[in-house]
């Protein structure tokens, strides 16, 4: 060994002690967030936004945040990626599912970085985790409230890419609205965008048109609700991600709100004070993940009250949104009775239900 | 009279107004090519006039001020094109492309604050007896004032290239900067009122994105109708009732792909990825067609499209 790789190793040693000192406790985090849309889309990001705010207040002068907005799924993330890496972030958050081969990419570049990703499920290198909310959890609820409320027996999802979480969504949806009404037929139309205001108003309005007077969207702005507003109460919608407010008490009758705050305050805490790990969260209405926002008086007492028993129901731990018998689409037996599906069919979910016409694109 | 669920008066009354932005913007940049300038800042031009059309109604509580406002918006933001352009004789592609990335950005930071606020509605012109004549009543007399100014605006900007001798000036500058010069036409002067005039009409289908389609500010609310707006242009070789077919055929196609979608009843089932991409490809289909013709002069491009002038030469 030469003197020139002996000062190599022996730098790179140091380097590995220091690596790991600094896992064990850090005095300051930079954390960061990769967001795909604009924070003033009044949802998605808005909520994750929320969340880095959260975790401002609680840490004060032990974190720094930064975040850039906007950043298409692609290779433009792996450039965003790697500038916030070299730039110092401790912590990255990577916030839309189309983020999650860049992620993996960028983070086995950077071992010291720590890389959370937010509803994929690949986590290749140990410094990937992944986060999720069961968001169906709350579609149940709506699913419920949709059924009971349409005069139509029609009733619509606005939905964004044929991927696990949207199905599980429309899935979800379909199943609770069929239980209370057993004539109700689902519209489904796919976007593919997460953001695109002009469209998803169209896709809305394509729907009012073919008599559908429920819509629940999978999208990230109000303009499913701006359009549903335009019907003088004859159309109703939920608050997607975010709890959209300001359609309140109609069209917008109740909401999924993703509250990520409590997440992201565990996570960049854990960081601080070295409990860090990998994980693969996925919490929902029992977590406080994922909240119900308040069911308007657009709604009447009683299915209001079927509604929130619902909530509670899954807040408790006593039901499963996913509870046999189920069938899927082709008729096949998927679920026998009083049968709960389990996480890893969820989350490979590419089927629908029995019942949901239509087919996913492939 | 339904198709499956779709009805098609209502499917033509819908394509009409999805069409609006599209088409006052592609009717504002066809004058502008006209007159030799390739202003490639649409994008920008139209979110402008979103935000400024939104915040003027809001506060004004009157949509036809908003829509006032929006074109004012859009046409300030040229200026900057215009200063860029025509007087310091910039790049025309790379200045148009700037201006798209500085009208996204400056509508964002206007908009802060006026998420979730809802403008007033644009009511529909009152027409009485007419809207219930079955079928056309829907479809021809139940809009909102702008869809049919929309329409007086193409065929007002056809009139004057056609049949008056202000179309004759903004066709020869746009043919030939130099011989327009040598005839003593103030080439500068009428490029300017025309970008003046394409940043107005694209601010006017702003605002009607954030007043009317979808009454409400959003960040990136035009999400790309202003590159649509472009490539109708061209579509359309230049002529403007050509830009009324384009925006018609790529609304209606994709009002058409979102019912289909919504249908659960329609016989043949499309792949949704087909329907999705639609609107793109058969625009570039019928591009390929109308190129593929007479050869290059069947485009009717202007000859001194994007190239700039200064007297000196």
């Amino acid at each position: 060994m030469n003197r020139r790789t002996l000062l190599a190793t022996a730098a790179l040693g140091l380097g590995l002690s220091f690596g790991g000192a600094a896992e064990a406790q850090m005095d300051k985090v930079k954390a960061c967030f990769v967001y795909v849309g604009p924070i003033g889309d009044g949802g998605w990001t808005y909520q994750h936004d929320q969340g880095r705010l959260a975790v401002e207040a609680e840490f004060g002068d032990k974190v720094e945040t930064a975040y850039q907005e906007s950043v298409p799924e692609g290779a433009d993330a792996e450039r965003v990626l790697t500038q916030m890496a070299l730039s110092g972030c401790n912590i990255i958050f990577t916030t839309s599912f189309g983020y999650m081969d860049p992620t993996n990419a960028v983070a086995g570049k950077f071992p010291d970085v720590k890389f959370e990703h937010a509803t994929g499920y690949k986590r290749d290198h140990p410094n990937v985790s992944t986060y999720n909310a069961r968001f169906y959890e709350g579609r149940a609820v709506q699913g419920t409230i949709a059924g009971k409320m349409t005069k139509t027996n029609k009733i619509g999802y606005i939905a964004s890419f044929p991927i696990p979480e949207v199905i599980m969504g429309i899935n979800s949806y379909y199943i609770h609205a069929k239980k209370v009404n057993p004539d109700v037929e689902l519209s489904v139309i796919w976007a593919y965008t997460w953001f695109d205001p002009a469209k998803e108003a169209d896709a809305a309005k394509a729907m009012i048109e073919q008599g559908v007077d429920v819509i629940a969207s999978h999208t990230d702005s109000t303009a499913p609700l701006a359009e549903a507003a335009k019907t003088n109460g004859a159309v109703i919608g939920f608050g997607q991600a975010s709890d959209m407010a300001e359609y309140k008490p109609s069209p917008r009758v109740s909401s999924i709100i993703d509250n990520w705050g409590p997440y992201y305050v565990k996570r960049v805490g854990a960081l601080l004070d070295g409990s860090y790990a990998q994980v693969d969260a996925w919490e929902g209405i029992p977590g406080g993940e994922v909240l119900i926002g308040e069911i308007t008086d657009a709604v009447p007492a009683d299915v209001k009250a079927e509604a929130e028993a619902v909530r509670d129901a899954i807040a408790a731990g006593t039901y499963h949104p996913f509870t046999g018998p189920l069938n899927k689409q082709d008729g096949s037996a998927w679920l026998g009775d009083g049968e709960v599906s389990d996480d890893g069919t969820l989350l490979g979910m590419n089927f629908f239900v029995e019942g949901i016409k239509g087919e996913i694109p492939q | 009279m339904d198709f499956y669920g779709i009805n098609p008066a209502v499917l033509i009354a819908s394509l009409m107004v999805a069409s609006v932005p599209i088409m006052l913007a592609a009717i504002g940049e066809l004058v502008v090519e006209k007159a030799g300038v390739l202003n490639l800042g649409v994008e920008g031009m139209m979110i402008m006039g979103a935000i400024c059309g939104f915040i003027t109604a809001v506060h004004s509580g009157s949509p036809m001020l908003g829509f006032l406002g929006g074109a004012a918006g859009g046409a300030v933001l040229s200026v900057l094109f215009i200063l860029l352009t025509q007087v310091f004789l910039a790049n025309q592609v790379a200045t148009g492309l700037a201006l798209t990335l500085f009208g996204l950005g400056l509508s964002s930071l206007l908009g802060q604050g006026y998420n979730g606020i809802k403008p007033p509605a644009t009511k529909p012109l009152p027409f009485g007896p007419l809207t219930d004549i079955p079928f056309f009543g829907r479809i021809l007399f139940s809009h909102d004032a702008m869809v049919y100014i929309s329409i007086a605006v193409i065929a007002a900007v056809w009139a004057m290239l056609k049949y008056t001798r202000a179309g004759l000036i903004l066709r020869a500058v746009g043919e030939s900067h130099d011989a327009a010069h040598a005839l003593g036409y103030k080439v500068v002067r009428i490029r300017v009122l025309a970008i003046l005039f394409g940043g107005a009409m694209a601010g006017l289908g702003g605002a009607y994105v954030s007043l009317v389609r979808v009454p409400q500010w959003t960040d990136g609310i035009t999400a790309g109708a202003g590159w649509i707006a472009l490539a109708i242009v061209v579509f359309a070789s230049w002529k403007p009732w050509r830009v009324l077919i384009g925006a018609y055929l790529f609304g209606g196609i994709t009002v058409l792909q979102l019912n289909l979608q919504a249908s659960n009843s329609f016989p043949i089932k499309i792949p949704v990825e087909y329907l999705a991409m639609s609107p793109y490809l058969i625009t570039i289909l019928v591009l390929v067609i109308m190129s593929s013709g007479r050869g290059r002069a069947s485009l009717n491009a202007p000859a001194a499209l994007g190239q700039n002038f200064h007297a000196s030469r």
